[in-house]
């Protein structure tokens, strides 16, 4: 039963991933992306680390993932446009690479993993409750470790963000700056939101910039 | 049960995958996606092998390793969007800032 | 007893030139003036105080050696900077810094005008150290250290209106040819060191006469060597060629240098070295032959110049001459006599000329002089003092030492050199004297404008003259001939040469009639010279013309100086250029510069490719992550 569960979540997982690294359009890539993880999760869940499984719901598809679509749409991307011989060349060595690394990987595995199957795990405590014991004991100074590091990549990623606004930003704040008393006296608005005046995450077009 | 070289072989194949979407995209957003992909598929060797050494051990690194994931998505993206401010692009090749 | 101080006396125009060196430009004249020329007074009184106290020691060991560190030390060799100070050394120090002192006094007026007045003491300090280290080295390697610096600041001041191209090339020529001596030089130091294994005067003289035998090859070629030596700085047959071109350098360079100091090295050094010269009588043949030849030479071609340092400049060849004959017959005190004298002598002659050159707003050449004895009266007088004196008429200080050599050569058995000697005083007073009339007397050729500002010069190069000029006078009263038991200054120089066969002992040898007759036979050459001149130019100008144009085949000959340049430019200078051209083009351009430029394009070659690694492309970078991986993975895998 377990087998079964688990060969269809691989099936799905190898798929999806596929699908992410070979879609052109980016949004689709992500998508599949959530569709890997969610299929991971259901692995997780085959091999009895529950909370490891909601954990990766919750925190990848439910956070990285959104984060990753905020930034798809902010950016405004369209789909990806791939030609060229030095991109075919590339390609052929990317795909090349992989295959080598994953014969050698199979090759390794093989050897050494003849070992039966696993064992059972004790019954008892649950997933969740036994991870809490551990993580607050013998990993207390990782766990707090890592409260430093996400407050650091907060701060940091505010910062960055933020930055200098580039050619684009200020071609943008211009173009902002400009029509903003146009259309009062002139231009009809025929789109109900003044693209200009509006602040906030309106759609800024390729050409124009998040100028805040 | 699920022999152990299952899941190995199948982190195998998810980290590869994800390293050749590395090599092969331009897209600097997918190219991201794609290490998230590997990082995936290493937390899945490590739940594989906390199962098989009937140790919880693993799944603590799965937690600190998705933790510092989190964060590191969060500043990569940060530093994408100041990318794509400064050259208008998040095509890799048509980036070579690191040049010299 | 307490120290004399030796290495001051070289040390206080050292001291000097760092001094100049340093702050030379913020001193202004008065005090460049000052600084230089109170070393050399300084060095000068040393030099006096050391004598007298060497004066005061017995005769048997009267020499003084003060050392101031050890050099080197290889194995069983060492050497030291040490002086020493013995009658002969002393001589030559007081000869050196007596007139140096004159002729410095004498510079502060003569170049005044020039720009370059500080640079001009800075290298006549530098000369006079090395000169210093030269005369007062108590062993050949700190000698030959003064032997190349009087080189050197030869070189730097023949050549110090380097803006002339003569005077750069005069430079050029008396260095290179200095150091074809100085090539023999060195390897008759070696030859003598390998021998002895000492270049310690004290040492080698010591132990030369068990070293090597009476005669064999070894000391004579180690003598010949040391000879050649000697040619190239005192100028004689094969290396005089330098001394002519470098009139080219300041009047007061062509006196202390090329007349009263440098050019004496050669003498000094044969005189010094004469324990070996002693043991090798080809050599000593050889010198005599080649002084008496040179002395003649000289002369002749010395009667056909127009340019008045010219003259002079063959003058100092030819009388370098009589000194290495002296040398060579044995006589060295003779030889070192004259080499006193002529200091005196020639130095004041350089500067009247010098002071002529002046009053006449840089004329040098004597058809346009004549006439001047009237008008710059003290310059005349003094110049004919020294006229006279080198003409060799008592009582001046020439005929003494000349006398002395002449009589020499005739007692110790060489007839030919006394007549080559003899001949050569004609010629000398007739040359003299001729410049004297043509310069001073009869009618002027002065151009008008020079005419105008003719004048004396300041007493700053006044005094110097007449001191010089008492000095010609009086000179020679230290070494008056026929005197029981030798005169004043073969009394003082013979500890030096006691050693070995002495030829001041064979002057004695003839009677006292034959030396009255020599010494009558000397006066009357140079008699004939005066009066030959004073016929030829005086009393019948026109006589000069047509004996000029009867005889003009041989007037050509003496005038291009027998074309031995021209010779030497054939032979010897044209194809070692062409050597080095072919040199140049083949080695230096193709296979040296080939082979660095080649090093360099090999680069170029190389960090092109390895740019190409360098794309700035996160891809790139991300593909060799990839790759290395695999490599190491593939390392894994097969183990």
């Amino acid at each position: 039963m377990t087998l079964t569960l688990f060969a269809v979540f691989a099936a799905v997982l190898v798929v999806s991933s596929l699908s992410v690294i070979l879609q052109k359009n980016p949004v689709a890539s992500a998508l599949f992306l959530v569709l890997s993880f969610c299929s991971l999760a259901g692995i997780y869940l085959v091999l009895q680390a529950e909370f490891i499984g909601m954990v990766q719901i919750i925190v990848y598809a439910g956070a990285i993932m959104v984060l990753f679509l905020f930034v798809i749409m902010y950016l405004n991307l369209g789909r990806d446009v791939e030609t060229g011989m030095q991109i075919l060349v590339r390609r052929g060595i990317g795909w090349a690479i992989g295959a080598v690394l994953l014969a050698e990987g199979a090759i390794v595995i093989g050897r050494h993993a003849a070992a039966g199957p696993a064992s059972s795990p004790a019954p008892g405590i649950g997933n969740a409750q036994a991870l809490g014991v551990l993580l607050y004991s013998r990993y207390l100074f990782p766990f707090e470790i890592t409260s430093i590091v996400l407050l650091v990549a907060m701060v940091g990623a505010v910062v960055i963000a933020r930055g200098r606004a580039g050619p684009a930003a200020r071609r943008g704040s211009a173009r902002a700056a400009a029509p903003a008393r146009g259309p009062e006296a002139v231009a009809p608005p025929a789109s109900t939101p003044p693209g200009a005046a509006a602040p906030g995450p309106d759609g800024p077009g390729r050409t124009g910039t998040g100028a805040r | 049960m699920i022999p152990l070289s299952w899941p190995l072989l199948l982190s195998a194949v998810v980290f590869v995958i994800g390293l050749v979407g590395v090599l092969v995209r331009r897209n600097a957003l997918v190219i991201f996606m794609s290490i998230e992909l590997m990082l995936n598929a290493g937390n899945l060797a490590f739940v594989a092998f906390a199962r098989q050494m009937n140790s919880l051990d693993g799944q603590v690194f799965v937690f600190f390793v998705m933790t510092v994931a989190a964060a590191e998505v969060a500043i990569g993206l940060a530093i994408i969007v100041n990318l794509f401010r400064l050259r208008e692009s998040v095509f890799v090749d048509e980036i070579n800032l690191l040049r010299g | 007893m307490n120290p004399v101080h030796l290495a001051l006396i070289p040390g206080l125009p050292l001291a000097a030139v760092a001094l100049n060196l340093l702050l030379g430009d913020r001193l202004g004249r008065r005090r460049v003036s000052w600084l230089a020329c109170g070393a050399v007074g300084l060095s000068f009184m040393l030099a006096v105080r050391a004598a007298l106290r060497l004066a005061g020691m017995p005769e048997e060991n009267r020499s003084i050696v003060e050392t101031l560190y050890t050099w080197m030390r290889v194995g069983d060799f060492s050497a030291r900077v040490s002086f020493l100070l013995d009658p002969l050394s002393s001589v030559m120090a007081l000869v050196v810094t007596g007139v140096g002192f004159l002729i410095h006094v004498y510079s502060v007026g003569y170049m005044a005008n020039d720009a370059s007045f500080r640079r001009f003491f800075l290298y006549l300090n530098l000369f006079m150290f090395a000169m210093l280290t030269l005369v007062l080295a108590d062993n050949f390697l700190l000698m030959f250290v003064g032997w190349e610096g009087v080189g050197l600041c030869s070189y730097l001041l023949i050549g110090f209106w380097y803006q002339r191209p003569s005077a750069a090339e005069a430079g050029k020529k008396a260095f290179i040819v200095n150091r074809i001596g100085d090539f023999g030089f060195i390897l008759g130091m070696l030859v003598l060191f390998v021998h002895a294994g000492s270049l310690d005067y004290a040492r080698l003289f010591a132990v030369a006469p068990q070293v090597f035998a009476f005669g064999s090859a070894a000391i004579t070629t180690a003598t010949l060597l040391l000879f050649l030596g000697a040619t190239g700085k005192s100028a004689q047959i094969p290396l005089y060629t330098w001394l002519p071109d470098a009139m080219e350098g300041p009047t007061p360079v062509s006196a202390l240098i090329h007349a009263a100091t440098m050019v004496t090295a050669g003498v000094y050094m044969v005189a010094r070295t004469h324990v070996l010269f002693q043991l090798a009588p080809l050599s000593l043949e050889t010198v005599a032959l080649i002084g008496a030849a040179t002395a003649l030479l000289a002369a002749t071609i010395g009667i056909a110049q127009n340019d008045i340092k010219r003259v002079l400049a063959y003058s100092t060849v030819s009388q370098l001459g009589y000194m290495f004959m002296a040398c060579g017959v044995g006589a060295f005190t003779a030889g070192i006599f004259h080499l006193m004298t002529h200091a005196f002598f020639k130095a004041l002659l350089f500067l009247g000329a010098g002071s002529v050159i002046h009053a006449l707003s840089d004329e040098q050449d004597l058809r346009r002089m004549g006439g001047l004895a009237r008008r710059i009266p003290w310059t005349h007088g003094t110049m004919l003092v020294a006229t006279l004196a080198i003409a060799g008429i008592p009582p001046f200080a020439g005929f003494f030492s000349k006398d002395e050599i002449l009589g020499s050569a005739f007692a110790s058995g060489h007839p030919g050199v006394w007549l080559a000697g003899l001949v050569g005083a004609v010629l000398t007073s007739f040359y003299m004297f001729r410049l004297y009339i043509l310069c001073f007397r009869g009618e002027s050729r002065v151009s008008r404008e020079a005419g105008h500002h003719v004048h004396e010069p300041p007493p700053s190069m006044l005094v110097p003259l007449v001191i010089l000029a008492a000095l010609s006078v009086v000179g020679g009263f230290v070494g008056p001939p026929m005197q029981e038991g030798g005169h004043a200054f073969e009394r003082w120089m013979r500890p030096v040469f006691e050693s070995g066969a002495g030829g001041a002992a064979a002057g004695h040898a003839v009677s006292h009639a034959t030396e009255w007759v020599l010494i009558a036979m000397s006066v009357a050459a140079a008699g004939v010279g005066i009066l030959l001149a004073f016929q030829i130019y005086l009393n019948q100008p026109s006589l000069a013309t047509q004996l000029q144009q009867r005889w003009s085949a041989v007037h050509r000959v003496l005038f291009n100086k027998y074309w031995v340049d021209e010779l030497y430019n054939a032979v010897v200078v044209s194809p070692v250029y062409r050597i080095s051209q072919r040199l140049w083009k083949l080695w230096d351009e193709k296979v040296v510069d080939g082979a660095v430029n080649g090093v360099g394009y090999t680069l170029e070659g190389i960090s092109s490719v390895l740019r190409l690694f360098q794309t700035g492309f996160v891809g790139t970078y991300a593909l060799f992550f990839a790759l290395g991986v695999l490599v190491l993975l593939f390392h894994l895998v097969r183990h």
